[in-house]
C-alpha cells in the first residue's frame, strides 16, 4: 500500500508535467485573441504592439519554457517571502495576467473564499442531502420516498442552473423581495448581522449548485447500494441475527460506497474550478468567473494556470479515490 | 410480490423481456419514451408548420388555436419549434450519450479488468479531465468544422462534430466509475471460481463483470442524456453547433429564460420536454438493470 | 477602516466646505453594476470600454465632449481652437492651458509636466499602449510653464484633439507612474489598479474583474462635489440581471448598458423603481458585404484575397437587392427599442457629417426582385431560389453569438428567401470573431463568409480615421496577417483620393462635405455596405438617483461628479 502510494506520488510529477504541456499547446492552438475585447476603433497596428508588449511575439517553446520556471521556480517563492518573510523572489518576474496585468495568483488567492463560501459549501450541502435520500431510495425501492425522489432528483438535473437561477431570483428577490439578487464580495463576517447578510446572499447560488451535486451522487448511491443489497452477504448477515441498522449502514453501506467515492472525488476539484454560470447568474465572481472570462479574454498565463492547479487537484484526488478503495474494500489490492 | 411459482425454461433473452415488461415503472418510462419520440418525428406530419417561418405580427402570442403552445419574440411557432427541436436534442443526447458510456465503459473495463493497462488508461483519463473544455471544443471547430461540413454536407457534418466533441469530453467519470467496480469485482469469489475453470477474459468479462456493473452504467446514461441536451446548447453559443435559427430544446430553453417573466409558458415546454426525456429514460434504465440483474430475476419481482 | 475613514471624510468636508446648498458626501453611498467587469483601471493598458468608464470616475482628460458632443473643457481653462490662438494657424500645434490650483487626490499639485509625462508614457515604443491611435502624428510635447503644455504634429492636423481630450486620454500622474514606462507598465500592478486621479472619486480597493470601492476625492475641484461619499461599482452577470437588479428589485442605483429585447426591458420598467436612458452617438450596426469569393475551394491564401473578386456580390444590383429587401424599422423595433434608429448611413452622426441618405428606409421587395431578374438571377426551377448560369444565389451570412444579432440574422434570411436568395446562418464567439487570429477561418477580418454583420463607432466626433479604413491598402490580406480594417475589400481609387483631400482639409463646413460624399460611395453609390440601426445605448438609473446624463461621445460616466440622489 506505502509502496503503492509513492509510486503513484513520484508518477504524478511527469504526468502533470505533460498534462501542463498539453494545455499549452492546446491554449496555443485554440483561435483568439487577447485583443479580442479591444474596442474596433483602436487601430490594427496599435493592436500588434499590444501584443507583442505581451509577450506575444516570442517563440511558444520559450513562452512555455517562461511559465514552467515562473509557476514552479518563482511563485514557490513569493509564497515562502510571504510566509517566512525571505526575499527569494525579488526582482523575479511573476506569472503576470493579460487582462489584469497583475500575478494571477494575487487574483486567484483573492476569488478563493466566494468560491469556498459558495461552491465548496453547495457541494457539502448536495452529498449531505444525497448519501440520506440515496440510501433510503434503495433501502425502501419503489416505495414513495423513492419515487419522489427519483421524480425530483431527475428533473432537478434536468432543469440546468441558466434556468433554475434566474427562476429563484425571480420568486425570491423580484416578487418576494426577501434576498439579494447580486452576491456582494466585499461583505466581511464580523457581526451577527453581517452572518445573517452572508447567509442570505449564499442561500440561492448553493441551493441552486447544490440540486445537481444531490442528483447525480444520489442516483449512484441508490444504484450502488442496490446491487448490494441483493447480495449473499447480507442475507447471511442477516441470517447471523444482525441488525437491520448494522447490516445497512455497516455491510451494504462500506461496500456501496466505491462508486460514490470516485462521484465525490471527481466534483472535488470542480469546486475549485467554480459554477461557471451559477457564478454569473448571481455576480458570485468566483474562480469559474475568473476561468470563464479569462478564457473569453483568451488571458492565456491566467487560463494555463488555473487549469493547471485544476489538474493538479485532479490527478491528487483520483489517487486518493484510489487508496480509499482499498481501504473500503481490502481485496482490492495494486501491488 | 407475484407469484412463486416456476416458470417453465426460456431463453435468456425471452426471460429478461419478460421480467422487464413487468416492470411497472420501466412500462412507463419505455411508453413514455416512444411517445416523446413518435411526436418529436411524426408529429411535424400533421402539424406542418415551418419551424423557422417568421410571421412577425403574430410575435409574442400565447396559446391560440392557431399556435396552440404560443409563439416566440419573432412570431414563430412554439409547438413546430419543439418538434423539430426534439428531433435534434433526443439525436444528439442518445447518440453522444451512446457514444461516452461506450468509450468510458470500454476504458473503465480494460483498465480495471487488465492492470497493466490500468497505469497509462487512467493517467490518460487524467489528462482528458484536465484538459479546459471551451478551448478544447474551439480547436476541434477550426480543425475538422469544414473537412466535416464538406464530407458529410453542413448538417450531419455538424451533427457529427456535436456528438464527438460531448461524447469525447464527458467519458471520463463513467470510466473512473466503472473501472472502481471492476476493480472490486475482479477479487469477488465467482470471479475468482470462473476463472478457476478457465474461463477466457473476453468470457470473463461479458458474462460475468459487464451484467454486475450494469447500475451505474444506468445512472451515467440517465445523467448523461441530460447533460448532453443542455451541452448541446451551450455549444451552440461558441458558434460549434448548428445554424443560429435550428432551434433545439436546450437553445429554446436558454433563449426563453429571457422572458420568464413576460412569458413563462415559453420556459415551461422545453424545461417539460428535456425532464420527460430525461424521466422516461431514467425508468427505462431502472427497468433494465432489475431485469438484467440475475438475482431480482430469481426473486421474481 | 473604510467606513472610519470615509465618515472622517464626510465630517472634514461638511465642516470646512463653504455653505452651499449641497455637500461633498451629503448623499452617502451610491452602487453602480457594469456587466462586463473591468480587469485594470489603467485605459492606455486595456483600451476596453468597461476599463474605460470605470477610470473615468477617477483619471480625468484636459477636455471631454459632453452629451450633445461637443467639447467642454475639463481640466483645461478651455477649448484651444485656431480662433482662441491655441491651435496654430498652420495647424500643426496645439496648446492647452491647465485651470491654476488643480490638485491631484493625493493632495500634491496637477501641472503641465503630468500632460507630458502622458503622452511620453504612451508613445514608449514598448509600452503597448492602448491608446496610441490617440496620439498619432505628435512629435513633441512641450511643457511652457507649470501649467501650459503645447503639443507639437508632424504634419498639418486638422483635428488637433487626440490628445488629452475624451475619455481614452485622460492624464496620469507623472509620479505615481514615473517607474512603469515601456517595458515595465504591465509591472506596475499597484498603480494600474489604484491610479491616482483628479476625478470625482478616488479608489479604494480594486478586485479585477469583481468589485470596486470608491470614496470621494477629498481634494476634488469643486468643495461641493462629488454629492456621494461612496460608490460600488460591481461588474460580472449579464444584461438581463444588471437590468433587474435596478429596475425590478432596486439593489443597485445604475446600470451600464442594457442590450435587452425592447420588451424585457419595457417589462422590467413596469416594476417603477427605475427608468431606462438612453442616448446616440456613431455605433452602427451594418451588414457588410465580402467583395472577394470566400468558397473554399479556393486555395488558402487565395480565398477571400483580391485575387478572386465576389462571384454573386460584384454585381452591385444584387447587393442594393438585398440591402432593398431590408425593413430596419422593424429590426429597430424588434431588437433594440428606445435604442435604436434606422438608419441608411455609416457616419450618422454629428450632423454635419451625417448625409441626407433615406431611400434605403422603406422596404421595397418588388423592387428588389426586379433588380434581381435584372441582373440575370432568376428561379428557373420554381424551388424559390434564384439561379445563374448554373449557380444558386446562395450566401453563408455570420455575426458574433448575440441575442439581438440572432434574431436580425433569422428575419433577415426570410426576408432575402422572399427575394429568392437563400441563407445559411452562422453564428460565432464573440472573442473568436472580434480576435485577430490569423490561424481561426472564423474572425471578422478573415471574412470566410459572403456577408456579415456587426457594429462600428468612431471615438471622439471626427470621423476621418473611421472613413479611412476602407482605403484599398488596409484590406485584411495573408501579407498583413488578416489584419486590417477595410473588412469587405473595398476598393476605388476616387475614395483614396477622396480621404487623402479629407485629412488635409481644415473647416467644418469642407469637412462635412467630404465626409458625407465617402459615406454615400460606401453606402448609397455601391452599397458595400448596408447599415441597418443607428444605435443608441439604452442605461438604466434608479427613481432616486438625480444628475444623469447619459453620453455616448465620451465616457457614459462622464459626469459622476454631478449625481446626487433625489430624495
Amino acid at each position: 500500500m506505502l509502496t503503492y502510494t509513492i509510486r503513484r506520488l513520484v508518477l504524478a510529477v511527469p504526468t502533470l508535467l505533460f498534462i501542463s504541456l498539453v494545455i499549452f499547446l492546446l491554449l496555443e492552438l485554440a483561435p483568439g485573441d487577447p485583443m479580442a475585447n479591444v474596442p474596433l476603433t483602436v487601430p490594427p497596428d496599435v493592436k500588434e504592439k499590444m501584443r507583442i508588449a505581451l509577450g506575444l511575439g516570442e517563440p511558444t517553446h520559450i513562452r512555455f519554457g517562461k511559465w514552467l520556471w515562473q509557476f514552479f521556480v518563482v511563485e514557490p517563492m513569493v509564497l515562502s517571502d510571504h510566509i517566512l518573510g525571505t526575499t527569494l523572489a525579488e526582482g523575479q518576474q511573476r506569472v503576470l495576467s493579460w487582462q489584469f496585468r497583475s500575478p494571477v495568483m494575487d487574483v486567484i488567492v483573492q476569488r478563493m473564499p466566494q468560491t469556498l463560501w459558495v461552491v465548496g459549501m453547495s457541494y457539502v450541502v448536495g452529498i449531505l442531502i444525497a448519501l440520506p435520500i440515496g440510501i433510503y431510495s434503495a433501502y425502501r425501492q419503489y416505495s414513495v420516498f423513492d419515487q419522489v425522489g427519483t421524480f425530483i432528483t431527475m428533473v432537478g438535473y434536468s432543469v440546468p442552473p441558466f434556468f433554475s437561477g434566474v427562476l429563484v431570483i425571480v420568486i425570491f428577490s423580484v416578487h418576494l423581495g426577501w434576498l439579494p439578487s447580486i452576491y456582494d464580495t466585499t461583505l466581511r463576517v464580523t457581526s451577527w448581522d453581517t452572518f445573517v447578510m452572508q447567509f442570505k446572499q449564499m442561500i440561492m447560488p448553493v441551493m441552486v449548485l447544490a440540486l445537481q451535486t444531490t442528483a447525480q451522487i444520489s442516483r449512484y448511491m441508490r444504484a450502488s447500494m442496490l446491487d448490494n443489497l441483493g447480495q449473499d452477504y447480507v442475507r447471511t448477515a442477516r441470517a447471523k441475527g444482525l441488525g437491520e441498522t448494522t447490516v445497512v449502514m455497516v455491510h451494504v453501506l462500506r461496500n456501496s460506497m466505491i462508486p460514490v467515492i470516485t462521484v465525490i472525488a471527481l466534483g472535488v476539484p470542480q469546486i475549485f474550478g467554480g459554477a461557471i454560470i451559477t457564478e454569473q447568474i448571481f455576480k458570485v465572481n468566483g474562480l469559474g468567473q475568473l476561468l470563464i472570462t479569462a478564457i473569453q479574454a483568451n488571458d492565456l498565463p491566467m487560463v494555463q494556470t488555473v487549469t493547471f492547479m485544476l489538474a493538479v487537484l485532479i490527478v491528487a484526488f483520483n489517487i486518493i479515490a484510489d487508496l480509499l478503495y482499498a481501504v473500503l474494500d481490502p481485496r482490492i489490492r495494486y501491488d | 410480490m407475484t407469484d412463486p411459482a416456476m416458470p417453465p425454461p426460456r431463453s435468456q433473452w425471452s426471460e429478461i423481456w419478460g421480467q422487464f415488461k413487468r416492470h411497472r415503472g420501466a412500462l412507463i418510462g419505455g411508453i413514455l419514451f416512444l411517445l416523446i419520440i413518435a411526436i418529436v418525428f411524426l408529429g411535424p406530419l400533421i402539424w406542418t408548420l415551418d419551424a423557422t417561418y417568421i410571421d412577425i405580427r403574430a410575435r409574442n402570442q400565447g396559446p391560440t388555436w392557431a399556435h396552440p403552445f404560443g409563439t416566440d419574440q419573432l412570431g414563430r411557432d412554439t409547438l413546430a419549434r419543439m418538434m423539430a427541436g426534439g428531433q435534434t436534442s433526443i439525436a444528439v443526447g442518445l447518440t453522444a450519450m451512446a457514444l461516452a458510456l461506450a468509450l468510458g465503459g470500454f476504458m473503465g473495463v480494460i483498465a480495471g479488468y487488465f492492470r497493466r493497462l490500468d497505469g497509462p488508461l487512467m493517467r490518460l483519463t487524467d489528462l482528458f479531465l484536465s484538459l479546459p473544455l471551451l478551448p478544447l471544443l474551439l480547436v476541434m471547430v477550426m480543425l475538422f468544422r469544414e473537412t466535416l461540413s464538406a464530407t458529410f454536407g453542413p448538417e450531419t457534418g455538424i451533427f457529427f462534430l456535436i456528438v464527438v466533441a460531448i461524447g469525447a469530453t464527458s467519458w471520463m467519470p463513467t470510466a473512473r466509475i466503472v473501472r472502481a467496480d471492476v476493480l472490486a469485482l475482479k477479487e469477488r469469489e465467482f470471479v475468482l471460481a470462473a476463472r478457476s475453470i478457465g474461463t477466457t477474459n473476453f468470457g470473463m468479462i461479458t458474462r460475468h463483470i459487464l451484467p454486475n456493473i450494469l447500475s451505474p452504467i444506468m445512472v451515467s446514461a440517465t445523467l448523461g442524456i441530460a447533460n448532453a441536451i443542455i451541452t448541446e446548447s451551450a455549444l451552440s453559443f461558441l458558434g460549434l453547433g448548428f445554424p443560429p435559427d435550428f432551434p433545439t430544446w436546450g437553445r429554446l430553453l436558454n433563449d426563453a429564460t429571457q422572458y420568464l417573466q413576460d412569458y413563462p409558458e415559453r420556459v415551461f415546454w422545453p424545461g417539460l420536454a428535456i425532464s420527460l426525456t430525461v424521466l422516461s429514460v431514467n425508468y427505462l434504465g431502472d427497468g433494465l438493470r432489475d431485469a438484467l440483474d440475475p438475482r431480482t430475476r430469481i426473486r421474481g419481482r | 477602516m473604510a467606513v472610519r475613514e470615509i465618515l472622517f471624510a464626510v465630517a472634514f468636508a461638511t465642516s470646512f466646505a463653504p455653505a452651499t446648498w449641497a455637500k461633498r458626501g451629503a448623499d452617502g453611498h451610491v452602487n453602480v453594476i457594469y456587466w462586463q467587469a473591468p480587469s485594470i483601471l489603467n485605459p492606455y493598458l486595456s483600451g476596453g470600454t468597461k476599463e474605460l468608464e470605470a477610470a473615468s470616475l477617477v483619471l480625468e482628460p484636459l477636455g471631454r465632449f459632453n452629451a450633445q458632443g461637443n467639447m467642454v473643457p475639463y481640466l483645461a481653462t478651455d477649448i484651444p481652437t485656431v480662433e482662441n490662438g491655441g491651435v496654430s494657424a498652420d495647424l500643426k500645434s496645439i496648446t492647452w492651458r491647465i485651470k491654476p490650483g488643480l490638485v491631484w487626490s493625493d493632495g500634491t499639485p496637477f501641472t503641465a509636466h503630468d500632460a507630458k509625462f502622458t503622452a511620453d508614457y504612451c508613445m514608449h515604443p514598448e509600452g503597448g499602449c492602448a491608446q496610441l491611435a490617440k496620439y498619432e502624428g505628435v512629435i513633441l510635447v512641450e511643457v511652457i510653464d507649470d501649467l501650459t503644455v503645447k503639443v507639437n504634429f508632424e504634419d498639418s492636423t486638422p483635428n488637433p484633439y487626440g490628445p488629452f481630450m475624451g475619455g481614452q486620454a485622460p492624464i496620469l500622474q507623472a509620479a505615481q507612474f514615473a517607474n512603469c514606462l515601456g517595458a515595465k507598465a504591465p509591472e506596475c500592478t499597484d498603480a494600474n489598479f489604484h491610479p491616482i486621479g483628479t476625478g470625482p472619486f478616488k479608489v479604494d480597493e480594486f478586485r479585477p474583474n469583481d468589485v470596486i470601492s470608491f470614496s470621494a476625492n477629498p481634494n476634488y475641484r469643486d468643495p461641493a462635489k462629488p454629492a456621494f461619499a461612496s460608490m460600488t461599482f460591481k461588474g460580472g452577470g449579464d444584461a438581463t440581471a444588471a437590468g433587474r437588479a435596478v429596475l425590478e428589485t432596486g439593489e443597485f442605483d445604475y446600470a451600464w448598458n442594457l442590450q435587452l429585447a425592447p420588451d424585457v426591458l419595457a417589462n422590467m420598467a413596469k416594476a417603477g423603481k427605475g427608468v431606462p436612458v438612453s442616448s446616440f452617438g456613431s455605433l452602427v450596426e451594418r451588414i457588410e458585404i465580402n467583395l472577394t469569393d470566400p468558397s473554399p475551394n479556393l486555395p488558402e491564401g487565395e480565398r477571400a484575397t483580391a485575387k478572386h473578386p465576389h462571384p454573386i456580390l460584384s454585381d452591385m444590383r444584387v447587393r442594393k437587392a438585398l440591402s432593398m429587401a431590408i425593413d430596419r424599422e422593424l429590426l429597430v423595433e424588434i431588437g433594440y427599442g428606445q435604442a435604436g434608429r434606422p438608419t441608411c448611413n455609416l457616419v450618422p452622426a454629428p450632423a454635419i457629417y451625417a448625409s441626407n441618405n433615406t431611400e434605403c428606409l422603406l422596404q421595397d421587395v418588388d423592387g428588389a426582385r426586379a433588380l434581381l431578374d435584372q441582373a440575370g438571377w432568376i428561379d428557373s426551377n420554381g424551388d424559390g431560389i434564384r439561379e445563374k448560369d448554373g449557380r444558386k444565389l446562395s450566401l453563408l451570412f455570420q455575426t458574433s453569438t448575440n441575442a439581438v444579432r440572432q434574431d436580425f440574422q433569422a428575419l433577415i434570411k426570410q426576408w432575402w428567401r422572399d427575394i429568392g436568395v437563400e441563407t445559411e446562418l452562422r453564428n460565432i464567439s464573440a472573442s473568436v470573431f472580434f480576435g485577430g487570429d490569423p490561424g481561426s477561418p472564423d474572425t471578422f477580418q478573415k471574412f470566410y463568409a459572403d456577408v456579415e454583420m456587426y457594429a462600428n463607432n468612431f471615438d471622439g466626433t471626427d470621423p476621418q480615421s473611421y472613413l479611412a479604413q476602407y482605403t484599398c491598402d488596409k484590406a485584411p490580406r495573408p501579407e498583413t496577417q488578416w489584419q486590417g480594417e477595410n473588412i469587405n475589400r473595398y476598393c476605388n481609387p476616387d475614395y483614396d483620393a477622396l480621404i487623402k483631400e479629407l485629412t488635409r482639409t481644415a473647416g467644418l463646413d469642407k469637412r462635412g462635405d467630404i465626409a458625407r460624399k465617402l459615406n454615400d460611395m460606401l453606402t448609397r453609390d455601391s452599397y458595400v455596405i448596408i447599415p441597418l440601426v443607428d444605435r443608441g445605448r439604452v442605461s438604466a438609473r434608479s427613481n432616486t438617483l438625480g444628475g444623469v446624463k447619459l453620453n455616448m461621445w465620451d465616457s457614459e460616466l462622464w459626469n459622476a461628479a454631478d449625481w446626487y440622489r433625489i430624495k
